[in-house]
């Protein structure tokens, strides 16, 4: 990709996290067998009326603070009105010129280099239903427990210049939004999804390209995926002659590719007109600044407290505050060491290899902050190795015990004791005469394999330090 | 400004009706009528008057977000034309 630059756009839907629906008191909680969360309200039953939830709001309007977003002081409902089985209503009340949060921006960074996302628009609306294809095709099945699910649609400006800087920008969000408490923001589990709309132009050109709009992306990495096959795609396209066309696309995680929806493609007409069961919204200056106040440390000043106060590097303190569980963890262990390099060396190197490894999540594992902060202390005072911490630490995994609990099961603590050391260290010289005449011919090599063979005899056990002392001096004696 | 049956039959499509051609005719007519008496409200002076999107002189009606108690499955289902599993059936959705 030489000749053509990328404009990508997101349109990121996050489910917000109340106890209710954004216009009814059933529940939102998830797993429940098929419409047992369901009302005449939403249902769509004639005659009823919708009541706005204040919580729904609240969370909207503290997600459009994070993102940088002016709040408007006056906003309406409007109707959206399409027919599918999953909106028994046929429209979705959503907000049409009058969003909550407009003109924000969040800051990304790719390859070192940090950049402003414009963010045009935040606003409140509520889900759909889910529907299920039967085999076969008999039909569809309808549940509508998620109908009326509160979500905000927050719309990016087409600033984004490439699939990476599209996945930055994604987990920035998400992580914001994380930190603010508003969602679960799962993309997995659907509170968190992604729409993209990409188009290509040669480098150089003002005009944007004509675009095409991806869904189906159900992760991080099929955003990217996506968004890397349409480029090319659309590259291909033009390259050969031929003129993209504005449609809609589905990437089709298997076949690693993207399918033209032809027959969604009939005109949208969404027909919005303000919904006349529900009256305007006025956010005054005292409500504003009391959400205002509710929003925690969000990620970027995390980070930055992180380079400042610990001395950590950006990427590090990056990769630490990506996300919030990850983030606490760290703060928890240095409750119990002041040794923040290493905490957030244990946690970048052996924590999120195994995670990453095992496909697993931070909570699917029993270790604590606290307990990695006393891991660390462990090898402060000199009880165990650092060698030996990699036991301790899958331990802490594993088992959820203290480090103290698992040195003593297992009888890990530290051989320190000179004496005893020192008589493991001659037994070792007197059986490899052949490395002690290699080293005395200044093979400097042979003593890492008698520092082996102390370390074997010792299970590891032996403080490494003083193992080297004590043989240098008496292979130098 | 008046209705065309081309608009006539974009919106009975959207609305998903069938028409007639004697139908679409009749139904331009009337839906001019209908745009033809609301033209009157252009004669008022509507200067200095705040757009509203609501005629109740009302804002921020809102409820506190406290679980009340769905609906039994039963209820929901009645109105369903066809049912299996405690879901509607529908003819089927192609993605």
């Amino acid at each position: 990709m030489s000749k053509y630059e990328t404009v990508v756009g997101l349109e990121v839907h996050v489910e917000l996290h109340t106890k209710t629906k954004i216009f009814c008191g059933c529940s939102t909680s998830f797993g429940a067998p098929p419409n047992t969360h369901t009302c005449p309200v939403c249902l769509g039953h004639p005659g009823v009326l919708p009541v706005l939830n204040r919580q729904a709001v609240e969370y909207a309007m503290k997600a459009a603070m994070a993102i940088n977003c002016e709040i408007a002081e006056w906003c309406k409902f409007d109707r959206k009105n399409y027919f599918y089985p999953d909106s028994p209503k046929a429209y979705q009340i959503s907000q049409f010129d009058q969003p909550i949060g407009q003109n924000g921006w969040i800051d990304i960074e790719v390859n070192g280099a940090t950049k402003r996302i414009g963010i045009t628009r935040l606003h409140l609306e509520e889900d759909a239903g889910k529907l299920t294809h039967m085999d076969g095709g008999f039909g569809s099945l309808v549940d509508l427990n998620r109908v009326g699910t509160p979500l905000v649609e927050i719309v990016s400006e087409p600033d984004i210049r490439s699939p990476e800087e599209a996945k930055a920008y994604l987990e920035k969000l998400r992580a914001i939004m994380q930190y603010c408490d508003v969602s679960d923001v799962k993309m997995e589990e659907g509170s968190l999804r992604c729409d993209a709309n990409i188009s290509i132009r040669p480098y150089g050109q003002e005009k944007f390209g004509t675009r095409a709009e991806l869904k189906n992306m159900n992760s991080f990495r099929g955003v990217q995926r996506g968004l890397e096959y349409e480029e090319l795609r659309q590259a291909d396209v033009l390259d050969s002659g031929g003129t993209v066309v504005q449609e809609t696309r589905r990437w089709d995680e298997g076949q690693g590719k993207t399918i033209s929806m032809r027959g969604k493609e009939e005109a949208h007409d969404y027909r919005y007109f303000p919904d006349p069961d529900l009256v305007r919204l006025h956010i005054d200056a005292e409500w504003k600044t009391r959400v205002q106040a509710s929003i925690p440390e969000l990620p970027d000043a995390r980070q930055a407290r992180y380079m400042q106060q610990y001395g950590l590097s950006s990427y590090d303190a990056g990769v630490l505050t990506a996300s919030m569980k990850l983030s606490d963890f760290f703060e928890m262990s240095l409750k119990h060491t002041s040794d923040a390099k290493a905490s957030a060396n244990w946690i970048m190197g052996d924590l999120l290899g195994y995670l990453n490894a095992n496909n697993l999540e931070l909570s699917d594992v029993k270790i604590t902050g606290q307990g990695l902060g006393e891991m660390i202390q462990l090898i402060e005072k000199g009880t165990i190795s650092t060698k030996i911490a990699k036991t301790v630490f899958k331990g802490l995994i594993e088992t959820g015990k203290s480090p103290q609990q698992i040195v003593e099961e297992q009888g890990l603590v530290q051989i320190s004791d000179e004496g005893a050391i020192l008589s493991i260290v001659d037994a070792i010289i007197a059986a490899n005469p052949q490395s002690v005449e290699d080293f005395r011919n200044g093979k400097e090599k042979a003593i890492g394999f008698l520092v082996g063979q102390i370390m074997k005899e010792t299970k590891g056990k032996a403080n490494p330090g003083l193992v080297n002392k004590l043989l240098v001096e008496r292979l130098n004696a | 400004m008046s209705i065309t049956i081309k608009e006539v039959e974009h919106v009975a499509n959207l609305a998903r009706l069938e028409l007639s051609d004697a139908e679409k005719e009749q139904f331009a007519g009337q839906l001019n009528a209908i745009l033809k008496y609301a033209e009157k409200l252009n004669q008022l002076d509507t200067e200095g008057i705040e757009p509203t999107s609501h005629v109740l002189p009302l804002a921020n009606v809102m409820r506190e977000d406290v679980v009340k108690p769905s609906w039994p499955i039963e209820k929901v289902l009645l109105n369903a034309p066809e049912e299996e599993d405690g879901q509607f059936k529908v003819p089927a959705v192609l993605e």
